[in-house]
């Protein structure tokens, strides 16, 4: 059994066990649709408040309406996708209180497939939705000199970032494991984490950008890459090949979060709870 | 890894040690909270080197007192906990080690908690289980046919598991842990809460799938009458120790426990005079309660009483399980335990 198997083995389970639950949901059509709607636009009263920022000033932190539109775009669809990969990762303390999670460790499939795909929402279909019709907006009206590096960047950017957000809600959750109420503390990261990305850099202060640059890395969802597509530098002066790391990024954060992931499980195993 | 003992796959060599434990321990490290920020770290010895063997095909009853270690032995057992000492073999496999291997030679069923699809038809979660273990189409038909016929789930197949009734899902649960056709079966607390007519049902299937696959069984239960029609075996364990290994006539014995014979007489009379060692516990009006030991037959007592006093009518009750394991703890309870067991670092 190497890696890959396990990956496979892992990406089948999460099908199968994602697929139970969206029949689920389909049980109960009407309010499917409904939240389906209401996530589209609950989301989108963040992108409301920058609009009503935008009616008071002409530009925020020096950056104007459609570049925060595009920064925006970018970090609401990444955290979207990882958002309907592994939202649902805060239940794990939940489970772990009530002893349904020794239910799926006697399962011959991986534990992390299992908790990923642990009540599947189609409905988060909303928030990503949401996003790239804001991107879309933002790609059009932007004022940038397209070139085939900064084109090729735009969905680099969308899948490493979902991909970094990924491996924040793996780190986060395998965090339960040590404390089974800290779910709030993973939200803090994940839902914080893309409400922040919301807005340039510039509007934050060094501390903040330098932690979340060189410490927890969602600046490489969108700030360091997408400061280099509209031309801007980016506040911690960074040399500009930097932009082009966001995937090694993501390899990073997902090696990195694996092995917590682990430790925490095998804490879990060895303390029971 | 297994130079010892059941180096051979094949069945005569695992047939004496199919489930192995040897001096298997689990010790928790319990902080507690003694001030603002100030803990307490304090070890918790939860099973205290137990050592048991079964063999396939037993059906054991695995017994004892709230909090007493059984949980934690079934989850070393499953492969869900990582023993702290011992040696622990399950079909040969380490079960802490491969879990994901074990995991498809076990079924477990946990009795308070479904894992059947809540909002789904029951047979739903059966298409999942034949997926999940990856069981081949034939094999999966032919045991779901004959699952559903021998704990009857063919009108519930459709039903939304949330429409079950309690006895309905427990079915339905011991079904899903056996499509995969597991050669150990572990089961939490099988029929608690369920109505006679259910436990009834579940307790014959079990013997059925004991007797016509050769299944090992192995339950933890509060219901004595569990033990008594389905085990040969009981194993007792009390603060994380095995106290009692053996045949439930056995137990008994250990504990001298005693049975109660319930009479209701015409009227209101004093105390029968019953023959030593029975003796009358309590009166109320005309009904009065007699213990007498388990071991002794009650008809002796019976045709006395039905002799002597104007008898309307009787049952006998058998004792209750918390109430033997008590005795039998209490009378052990005068045997010096090891001194090195129970020191914590």
């Amino acid at each position: 059994m190497g890696e890959h198997n396990r990956l496979a083995e892992g990406l089948r389970a999460y099908r199968l066990i994602a697929g139970m639950w969206i029949r689920s949901a389909m049980t109960y059509r009407v309010s499917f649709v409904v939240t389906v709607f209401g996530n589209l636009l609950v989301t989108g009263l963040d992108f409301v408040t920058i609009l009503l920022m935008f009616s008071q000033v002409d530009s925020l932190g020096g950056w104007t309406l459609p570049e925060v539109t595009f920064l925006y775009g970018l970090s609401v669809t990444a955290f979207g996708i990882a958002d309907l990969v592994f939202g649902s990762m805060d239940v794990l303390g939940t489970r772990m209180r009530d002893g349904s999670f020794d239910t799926l460790l006697v399962r011959p499939v991986p534990v992390l497939a299992q908790v990923g795909a642990d009540h599947f929402a189609l409905r988060r279909l909303g928030r990503i939705s949401q996003g790239v019709l804001v991107l879309g907006w933002a790609l059009v009206s932007v004022d940038v000199a397209w070139t085939p590096a900064k084109v090729l960047l735009v969905p680099v950017m969308v899948v490493s970032g979902a991909v970094i957000f990924c491996a924040v809600f793996v780190a986060g959750a395998a965090f339960q494991f040590l404390a089974q109420d800290a779910a709030e503390v993973q939200n803090a990261f994940t839902y914080g984490g893309t409400t922040l990305l919301q807005y340039p850099p510039s509007v934050f202060g060094k501390d903040l950008v330098r932690g979340v640059t060189f410490g927890l890395p969602l600046a490489f969802v969108n700030w360091v890459p997408g400061s280099y597509v509209l031309g801007r530098p980016y506040p911690l002066g960074l040399p500009q090949w930097v932009a082009f790391t966001p995937s090694l990024v993501a390899v990073a954060c997902c090696v990195l979060a694996g092995l917590v992931w682990r430790a925490g499980l095998r804490s879990y195993r060895s303390t029971g709870s | 890894m297994d130079t010892d003992t059941d180096a051979g796959t094949g069945t005569g060599s695992m047939d004496s040690g199919f489930i192995e434990v040897d001096g298997l321990e689990k010790v928790f490290d319990v902080r507690r909270k003694t001030g603002f920020m100030r803990r307490e770290r304090r070890q918790v010895r939860a099973v205290d080197s137990i050592s048991f063997s079964v063999a396939r095909g037993e059906m054991v009853g695995y017994i004892g007192p709230n909090g007493a270690g059984k949980s934690t032995t079934i989850k070393m057992l499953t492969g869900i906990l990582t023993p702290s000492g011992g040696r622990l073999r399950v079909a040969g496999i380490d079960p802490s080690r491969e879990r994901t291997r074990l995991a498809h030679r076990i079924g477990v069923v946990f009795g308070q908690r479904t894992t059947l699809w809540w909002d789904l038809p029951l047979i739903d979660s059966y298409r999942l289980m034949h997926r999940m273990y990856r069981i081949p189409d034939g094999r999966y038909r032919e045991n779901l046919d004959r699952l559903v016929e021998l704990l009857g789930l063919a009108d519930l197949l459709d039903v939304p598991v949330r429409q079950l009734s309690l006895g309905q899902r427990m079915r339905g649960d011991i079904a899903a842990a056996l499509l995969h056709d597991p050669e150990v079966l572990y089961l939490d607390e099988p029929t608690i809460g369920l109505d006679v007519v259910s436990k009834a049902r579940v307790r014959e299937f079990l013997r059925e799938v004991n007797t016509e696959r050769g299944t090992t069984v192995l339950l933890t239960t509060h219901d004595l009458q569990d033990i008594e029609q389905l085990c040969s075996r009981v194993m007792v364990i009390d603060h994380g120790r095995l106290m009692y290994d053996g045949a439930l006539a056995g137990l008994h014995e250990a504990g001298e426990s005693e049975r109660t014979l319930v009479v209701d007489l015409e009227r209101e009379l004093p105390p029968i005079d019953a023959p030593p060692p029975a003796r009358v516990v309590k009166v109320d009006g005309p009904r009065q309660w007699l213990a007498f030991p388990a071991s002794e037959s009650a008809a002796p007592l019976v045709a006395r009483i039905a002799a002597e006093y104007p008898l309307v009518d009787l049952s006998v009750r058998e004792p209750d399980i918390e109430a033997v394991i008590a005795k039998m703890l209490h009378s052990l309870g005068d045997i010096p335990k090891p001194p090195s067991q129970r020191a914590s670092a």
